[in-house]
């Protein structure tokens, strides 16, 4: 009996897991539901893109000139009005001759925060670099030093503004936040309870009432004749409103450090003030990153309501520019998604920088 | 023999830790008292040498202005507490309906980032990506310019086979028109909901003793629906609309949102949605791995492990963030005094133009919404204490 050999039959190539068409198959035409999904999504796309592309590209006007934009109205967009009013959107009612200074103040912050978010000037004379550019901010903006005009505060506006308000606020707010953080958690019955009345008053009302206090109410609780300037007050409401958000985040920041934590600390003899500065708080902070970055970009579209209360930051400004004037109030549209794509730009980018920053902290904790 | 502890000397040191404990906070106590005071007295001065009267006597005096819409019925003559209670309906009116659109659009959102389709999960992310990042007083405003200048005037309305119109006008929809039959059929349906309700308890009853599956979900809904139509039928079934009509000036007949409304309305629901879809993403992210597999062990598909298994879990994670996410729209819905929208926070401030009484005005915008939010947070707490795991 000579047995002969029998190949068996060879098992099938494997099925693609890798590559272009293997992904599509899975992510697109996994199933009778998904490509139906992805057939009428296209189909969707088709109908739509063409048109808005149209609107948006290929009909639009971009140069500032009215009568192509009155000729293109229905059929495309008007992007002339911002390189005619880009000016008035941006700086608001600075005096026109003056405008580099502004401009000149925005930089300068900008390159303040660029500074203070890279890793590489994380050192201690940023601080004093804070206070100098902060300065400096003030002094191009008001004038009246050194031959520079005197610019009263309600002529500023536009991105200036909005920048400072939210920087100023948000660095003015985190101090506050961490101190009344601690309050909510100390064992002082009268302290914590202020903390706790605080900070529930503040996040049960919105910002906008505490803006119409800012501006109806301050001037009455002020000493008669002595009560400041308008932005100032706004930007104190703004502070005592992020405080209190802040505030919340960081105490769950502080609830997180293990308690033997502070019993280690409080048997090697430290005092209250150092167990929270060296221990406690460089572990609760890191731990709320994401979600204190979070506040910081709310912060800066709360921004936005100051126009409210007849400041006119990036949207006060573009009302200022266009509702004026009857030409090219049609085009408060494309005025609109001008400014939301400023507004789109900043807080992206900060959620970005906080998905890095997020990466850096933990990289004590991940192995 | 043993150590006994030593003696606790009570003794005003300032070494003991209660002894300073005590004087911080009496000089906080101070502090804050000494402020208070000096504001109270500042404002006292001030209203005195301004002339401002002071007082809540103004809300029976008559309001003297025209409100744009209103639930009660209301007119210029009517006292100013009336004036607020309608800003104060108005302003509950849009915070339920968004609250109601917002967490249905942002569960669908969340959902979707876990979509087996590419095209899905971008579309998702996109939409997050692109509502949160801009602020919500330029999207109501955006929303408010679409509807007043971009929608076509009401003489040639949008229009859905002659029922549903949608012009500068607002939106226009038919409602029935009201007799013993709708009345029967409200009252039938609320009969309905009873026994619903009590054929579900007895249905989870039934479950816990003998394990048989009775569907929870499609014969309530079926008792609901019979008991209304029953209703219906014992008032004589009937059929009668208001439908709109464009008229010269302004839609006659039917039901209709307002152009400020909707503006507010829309603008609010997609920016929260947008945070509620971040909230149930990171909710569904955050039930263990495991529990999936073991469902795709158990045989069940990908939308029964969804509904079945990993939702439940991740709505304990979900309920304390998206109650905040509640409250922040009904405090964004104060924005709607940027597009004229007649809410509580609108009307303070013509009533505080007309009056004067800024603090006053100021102080019931801040109580409505203080209120709102802890009943708010007071509801949602306790739905979460059911929703929680029932430990030992």
């Amino acid at each position: 009996m000579a047995a002969t050999f029998q190949p068996i039959a060879p098992r099938p190539a494997p099925v693609r897991t890798g590559g272009l068409l293997a992904w599509l198959r899975a992510n697109l035409f996994g199933g009778w539901k998904s490509t139906l999904t992805t057939l009428l999504l296209a189909l969707a796309a088709l109908a739509w893109l063409p048109s808005i592309a149209q609107w948006g590209i290929f009909q639009a006007v971009f140069q500032p000139d009215i009568g192509s934009c009155q000729a293109a109205r229905g059929t495309g967009a008007c992007w002339g009005v911002v390189a005619e009013k880009y000016r008035l959107i941006i700086l608001g009612r600075y005096p026109f001759d003056e405008q580099w200074r502004p401009a000149l103040a925005t930089l300068l912050l900008m390159g303040l925060l660029v500074v203070s978010c890279t890793r590489r000037f994380w050192r201690a004379w940023l601080a004093p670099l804070w206070v100098v550019a902060l300065a400096g901010y003030f002094i191009l903006m008001r004038g009246g030093l050194w031959g520079l005009a005197l610019v009263p505060t309600d002529l500023w506006g536009g991105l200036p503004l909005t920048i400072m308000l939210a920087t100023l606020g948000i660095a003015l707010a985190f101090p506050i936040a961490v101190l009344v953080a601690l309050g909510r958690r100390s064992t002082l019955p009268a302290i914590r309870s202020m903390c706790i009345v605080y900070v529930e008053l503040v996040r049960g009302v919105p910002l906008i009432s505490v803006l119409f206090m800012a501006s109806f109410l301050f001037p009455l609780l002020m000493p008669m004749g002595k009560s400041p300037d308008v932005l100032l007050r706004v930007l104190v409401g703004i502070t005592l409103f992020a405080a209190a958000y802040l505030a919340e985040t960081v105490r769950g920041g502080l609830q997180a450090v293990p308690k033997g934590q502070i019993e280690a600390a409080a048997t090697l003899g430290l005092t209250y003030w150092q167990t929270q500065r060296k221990i406690v708080l460089p572990q609760a902070l890191a731990i709320v990153v994401p979600a204190v970055m979070n506040n910081f970009i709310a912060i800066f579209k709360d921004t936005s309501l100051v126009t409210i209360v007849s400041l006119y930051e990036l949207t006060g400004a573009l009302g200022l520019a266009l509702n004026a004037d009857a030409d090219w109030r049609p085009y408060k549209l494309e005025g609109y998604l001008f400014i939301a794509a400023i507004y789109f730009a900043f807080c992206f980018a900060m959620s970005r920088y906080s998905l890095w920053i997020e990466k850096q902290v933990g990289m004590s904790t991940t192995r | 023999m043993t150590a006994r502890p030593p003696p606790r000397r009570r003794g005003w040191s300032w070494r003991s830790q209660a002894f300073r404990g005590l004087v911080y906070q009496l000089l906080a106590a101070a502090a804050i008292g000494l402020a208070l005071w000096f504001l109270a007295h500042n404002t006292i001065d001030n209203m005195r040498a301004r002339g401002i009267q002071s007082g809540f006597g103004f809300l029976l005096q008559p309001a003297g202005f025209d409100i744009g819409e209103s639930i009660i019925p209301y007119d210029a003559l009517d006292q100013n507490w009336r004036a607020f209670l309608v800003g104060i309906l108005n302003t509950l009116r849009v915070a339920v309906v968004g609250v109601v659109l917002a967490t249905v659009l942002g569960a669908l959102l969340g959902v979707g980032r876990f979509s087996r389709n590419a095209i899905v999960r971008g579309l998702c992310y996109g939409y997050v990506e692109l509502f949160r990042n801009i602020p919500v007083l330029l999207q109501l405003l955006v929303w408010y310019l679409f509807f007043t200048d971009i929608l076509p005037p009401i003489s040639e309305p949008l229009s859905l086979g002659g029922v549903i119109y949608l012009s500068k006008a607002g939106f226009s929809f038919p409602v029935p028109l009201w007799s013993l039959g709708q009345a029967l059929a409200a009252a039938g349906a609320t009969v309905g909901l009873a026994i619903a309700w009590a054929h579900r308890r007895w249905a989870i009853r039934q479950f816990e003793l003998t394990a048989r599956v009775r569907s929870l979900f499609w014969v309530p809904l079926a008792i609901v629906f019979a008991g209304s139509i029953l209703g219906w039928l014992a008032g004589g079934a009937p059929t009668a609309w208001n439908l709109p009509a464009p008229g010269a000036f302004s839609m006659e007949g039917g039901a209709s949102a307002t152009p400020e409304f909707l503006g507010v309305l829309l603008g609010l629901v997609l920016y929260t949605s947008a945070f509620i879809a971040e909230v149930v993403r990171a909710g569904i992210a955050s039930v263990a791995h495991g529990q999936v597999e073991a469902a795709g062990s158990l045989g069940l598909t990908r939308t029964q492990t969804m509904r079945l298994v990993t939702l439940p879990q991740a709505l304990r994670v979900i309920i304390p963030p998206i109650t905040s996410q509640y409250l922040n729209l009904t405090k964004n819905s104060s924005l709607a005094v940027a597009i004229g929208y007649p809410d509580v926070v609108s009307i303070a401030t013509t009533s505080l133009n007309n009056t004067g009484r800024a603090v006053e005005c100021i102080a019931i915008i801040m109580l409505v919404y203080l209120a709102t939010s802890l009943s708010t947070a007071g509801f949602m707490n306790w739905y979460n204490n059911r929703a929680a795991i029932k430990e030992r």
